[in-house]
């Protein structure tokens, strides 16, 4: 009943003039740059930071939450449309779509993923009332060792879960915590990493290294290998479903959501699995199965709402824990630090306007992205022929509005190139980008939870497992650590004779 | 197609091929740089070790008479970052060395099986250099320009009447909305002053 009083204050909040006019700009943009090939969700929330930086921090947060969901539908425009997924999550969104494209049922496919993304951010958005209050009351009473804990198994999830390679992710994960060592020392005082330079005292800002990760990485990237022949998109109509179509995706759409919430939740959770597990599920289910590959309408619907479901379940861990479980969370984060305003357990009790009026503008944002975007189809598919490079382009060229609009300094546009090649770097030898986000983010607060605790515990190291909540995350911490070796046995427990006859002709020899 | 590598040392082995020494150095030579261009993620080892060193070293020279408060200074974390970085390299060597291979990232506008093209990385890298030292003395609307220019001809758009005047556009376009509509000041510098 509270959070529902408190979620009735938050429209008031949201449906201000000027925040609904925020919200719209933010769906706008988002679904605009979402669209343009080559630029994920990610990418557009920290391309458009500083577009941010003139407003209050709820007009900001209201403008970002519809830039986040307006860029994950516009991802999924461009696979539909062109079968050039930009991001993980919208790869199961081509897998089907494009083919009902081809088919002459593009249409249709924009339609059901535009309504799976509605339905999806819903009841994901839903949930998140229900639950995120629940969430931030339990962990109201964490102290610097639950902190700490959280932050490890951030950064181990981060590196372990995602990617195909473990070491590489540690890699990547050093070189965001050195990053973020770079400045003054926040309890001494003491110079890291300045090499006596001023205005490295003052750290590498957060944005800088967003956007040098992920926009001049990929764009630097791209431009080494730039596809001389790029594929056309299908021109497509005003997006529209008939009877049997509706018959076929309300199910999905309502499965979906169930689905990707969770997965969003945790960490490294992320919207990937869960948008291959609804696709699984969907055909499993399905009347259909024949069509499954060909361009099965149930394909589309399902792994979209999971897609956008799981974005909400993000918003729960960020909000709640301060914990970024993706890419487009963490640079939420760092636009939240931007403002001073640190998420945790007390933001609720704080911010109390600022949160729920970011989630009623959730709300908002879902149906003006629906009304928008339906009529705006064949136009966001005009996008998809910008030329290339014009794109990347534009892409630099917003990158250096961003970081030079951070402080005003010409050494911030160095600094960005440095890091933007270091993303270049680590694209090329498959490192993974987000584990080095997260340590630029989280590694500077981890430290400081890290030296905290042991400062109460007078240098012991039970100081760091002393609640009951911390032993809990370090045994997830450890489950994760080990998890092949598990699966492992379990793979050869459960193998059956089959396998346990090839093993012994293997042992034998 | 795995005899082929085998047999240079297959042929050493024999006794009458010592007679050539000159062609199976140069041969050797050819499967040495070709072997560093297939393991040129050993490259990134020396640099994640060099990273540990320097990590190491700044923690090492740090004077810590400063009043520590708490167990905990503020060298331990970069120890443990530096060791760990130590640590990594030599076990991603190791990986590289078994074969492991880091992969490459693809994408929309990737296309993984043409070679990189590094003249334009450098040429991108060089113009947005320029104008990190333009922006100062010119103003964001002239720098903002040139980047976007100099980076749409750097990325193959050879339009040279379009190019300009787009470039010229979209600066013009942030300069104003950022620095009027939305309370982001950006530098004008002498063109601002003019108009």
């Amino acid at each position: 009943m509270d959070s529902l009083n408190s979620l009735i204050d938050g429209f008031g909040t949201a449906l201000t003039p000027m925040n609904l006019l925020w919200a719209a700009i933010g769906v706008l943009l988002g679904t605009a740059i979402g669209v343009l090939p080559g630029i994920g969700p990610a990418m557009a929330v920290a391309l458009l930071l500083p577009v941010t930086y003139g407003l209050d921090p709820t007009g900001a947060f209201i403008m970002f939450a519809g830039i986040y969901y307006g860029a994950m539908f516009g991802g999924s425009t461009t696979s539909i449309l062109l079968n050039t997924p930009g991001e993980s999550a919208a790869v199961v969104a081509a897998i089907e779509g494009n083919p009902m494209a081809k088919g002459g049922r593009g249409a249709q496919a924009l339609a059901a993923a535009a309504i799976g993304h509605f339905a999806g951010g819903m009841i994901g958005t839903i949930l998140l009332v229900v639950l995120a209050p629940t969430v931030a009351s339990l962990a109201i009473g964490i102290g610097a060792p639950d902190y700490f804990a959280i932050m490890v198994l951030a950064f181990i999830a981060v590196t372990s879960v995602l990617g195909a390679s473990r070491i590489r992710g540690i890699a990547s994960l050093l070189i965001g915590l050195t990053i973020g060592l770079v400045g003054l020392d926040q309890m001494t005082g003491q110079q890291r990493l300045t090499f006596g330079s001023l205005q490295l005292a003052d750290g590498v800002d957060v944005v800088i290294v967003a956007v040098g990760l992920f926009a001049i990485g990929e764009a630097l990237w791209v431009a080494a290998h730039l596809r001389r022949s790029t594929g056309k998109p299908i021109p497509v109509g005003r997006p529209w479903l008939g009877r049997a179509d509706l018959k076929r995706t309300w199910k999905p759409w309502l499965r979906g959501p169930v689905i990707g919430f969770p997965f969003g939740a945790i960490p490294a959770g992320g919207a990937e699995i869960p948008t291959f597990l609804s696709y699984v599920t969907e055909k499993r289910l399905s009347k259909h199965r024949d069509q499954f590959g060909k361009g099965a309408i149930e394909g589309v619907a399902g792994p979209e709402a999971a897609a956008s479901a799981s974005a909400a379940g993000t918003l729960v861990s960020m909000l709640t824990l301060g914990l970024p479980t993706t890419a487009v969370a963490a640079v939420m984060l760092a636009a939240f630090q931007q403002y001073g305003i640190q998420p945790g357990p007390l933001l609720f009790e704080r911010e109390p306007e600022l949160v729920w009026g970011l989630i009623a503008s959730l709300f908002v944002g879902m149906v003006l992205l629906l009304a928008l975007n339906l009529p705006l189809a064949p136009v966001w598919a005009k996008l998809l022929r910008i030329p290339r490079p014009y794109l990347y382009a534009g892409i630099l060229f917003f990158a250096a509005v961003g970081a030079y609009a951070v402080g005003g300094e010409s050494l911030d546009l160095v600094i960005l190139l440095i890091i933007g090649l270091i993303g270049f770097g680590m694209r090329r030898y498959g490192l993974p980008v987000l584990p080095a986000v997260i340590g630029v983010i989280l590694g500077p607060a981890a430290e400081q939870q890290l030296r905290r605790a042991l400062q109460i515990s007078d240098g012991s190291v039970s100081g760091l497992v002393n609640t009951p909540f911390s032993v809990t995350v370090y045994a997830i911490v450890v489950l994760i650590v080990a998890w092949p070796l598990i699966s492992r046995l379990v793979l050869r427990s459960r193998g059956g004779r089959k396998t346990a006859e090839e093993s012994r002709t293997v042992g034998g020899g | 197609m795995t005899t082929e590598p085998t047999e240079p040392t297959g042929s050493a082995a024999q006794p009458g091929s010592a007679a050539q020494p000159g062609a199976e150095a140069v041969q050797e030579e050819g499967t040495a740089l070709s072997w560093l261009r297939e393991h040129s993620e050993l490259g990134v080892c020396v640099l994640l070790f060099a990273l540990g060193l320097l990590v190491l070293t700044d923690a090492f020279t740090m004077s810590v008479d400063i009043a520590q408060r708490g167990p905990v200074g503020p060298r331990t974390v970069p120890f443990v970052i530096g060791g760990l970085f130590l640590l990594i390299s030599v076990l991603l060597a190791g990986d590289v060395l078994r074969g492991g291979r880091g992969e490459a990232e693809g994408g929309e506008d990737v296309d993984l099986d043409e070679p990189a093209d590094w003249r334009t990385v450098l040429l991108l890298t060089g113009v947005f250099l320029g104008a990190a030292v333009l922006i100062g003395p010119l103003g964001f609307p002239i720098a903002g320009a040139l980047l976007f220019w100099g980076s749409a001809y750097a990325l193959g758009s050879r339009h040279h009447g379009r190019d300009p005047l787009i470039a010229a556009g979209i600066s013009l376009a942030t300069y104003f909305v950022f620095d009027n509509l939305l309370g982001v000041p950006l530098p004008g510098g002498p063109l601002m002053g003019v108009l």
